[in-house]
């Protein structure tokens, strides 16, 4: 486990990259919803004016 | 007859509800595959004879690059559909594929520069591939300063629509860049005319790898071209379709009106 861990003495530059993708990818996950989710909050918003006005 | 399906997936309520269903079709497949990537690579895959364990930053670093090409020419080509065509929905596509496009062209060129200081022996240096893939960053951001200068969609659309297209040039000089110059950079391995060169072991986890991100980068698109499609739509009705489908309590459902087709009208 300890070896897999030092990557043949390459760790400090292997796992960094690692954790950089998995920062990226779950990022994106993450903005990507937020996206879509402000998106449908601002569309109910201008359909609730859009009632109003009816 | 053939242009059907052309205009079918042109309609943005019917990709809103398509792109909805397609979401964890690409998804999981994305994860189960990287699931596999990972455990090729990190686990299966033998040593490099010259980078040791070091040469498994290529498992992430390949994808990240491929990405950040790939995603360029959706975002160009849909760019380009969308001036042509005026299609709303590719207009959509393209406005989502700046964010993931940048974010996954610095992680190329952060995990570029980790894999470069153990074997080259610099973080960075002014090389053809690595100038053009900085390049490539650039036009990502570029493309969105210009569309958060504009309030009008439709004309950040067709303003950005441009850039993205003329943008394109650059993604053969990044793929043909270590062929044409000389270069830190070593040649393509995988992507290249006949037989990759690299043994099965190493080979296979880096194709999953490759296909994860894709299937990834598909769902993430998908999702954030939902919301892109949401901010453009005038249409009240499909638009009311959209988010009672989406949200089962929507927040102010009139109890005494069954749905709200033909209740709300556009003014």
């Amino acid at each position: 486990m300890l070896k897999f861990l030092a990557m043949g003495g390459y760790a400090r530059y292997v796992w960094p990259c690692y954790a950089l993708t998995a920062l990226v990818v779950g990022l994106n996950i993450h903005w990507a919803r937020a996206s879509l989710r402000a998106a449908q909050a601002e569309a109910r918003r201008r359909l609730a004016s859009l009632k109003g006005l009816s | 007859m053939a242009w059907v399906w052309f205009h079918r997936f042109g309609s943005p309520p019917h990709f809103y509800r398509l792109a909805g269903k397609l979401v964890p079709w690409f998804g999981w497949p994305a994860a189960l595959l990287c699931l596999g990537g990972l455990i090729g690579g990190l686990l299966l895959a033998p040593p490099d004879y010259q980078q040791g364990d070091g040469f498994r930053i290529i498992y992430v670093h390949a994808p990240a690059a491929w990405l950040s090409l790939l995603v360029y020419v959706v975002m160009a080509s849909s760019a380009a559909v969308g001036l042509i065509w005026r299609m709303t929905v590719a207009h959509a596509v393209a406005a989502s594929c700046a964010v993931i496009g940048a974010s996954f062209t610095a992680l190329a060129l952060a995990t570029g520069m980790l894999w470069g200081r153990p074997m080259w022996g610099t973080y960075w240096e002014w090389d053809p591939r690595l100038t053009s893939e900085l390049l490539l960053l650039f036009l990502y951001l570029g493309y969105m300063g210009l569309r958060s200068a504009m309030d009008d969609v439709g004309r950040a659309d067709r303003a950005s629509a441009v850039l993205a297209i003329v943008g394109v040039v650059n993604v053969p000089i990044i793929h043909y860049s270590v062929i044409w110059w000389n270069s830190l950079h070593q040649a393509p391995s995988v992507m290249k005319f006949g037989r990759p060169t690299m043994p099965a072991a190493m080979l296979v986890p880096l194709l999953l790898m490759l296909a994860g991100f894709s299937a990834y980068f598909l769902a993430l698109l998908l999702v954030r071209a939902r919301g892109e499609l949401l901010r453009r739509e005038r249409q009240a009705r499909w638009m009311a379709e959209a988010l009672l489908a989406t949200t089962p309590r929507p927040p102010t459902p009139p109890s005494s009106t069954p749905t709200a087709t033909g209740q709300v009208k556009p003014c």
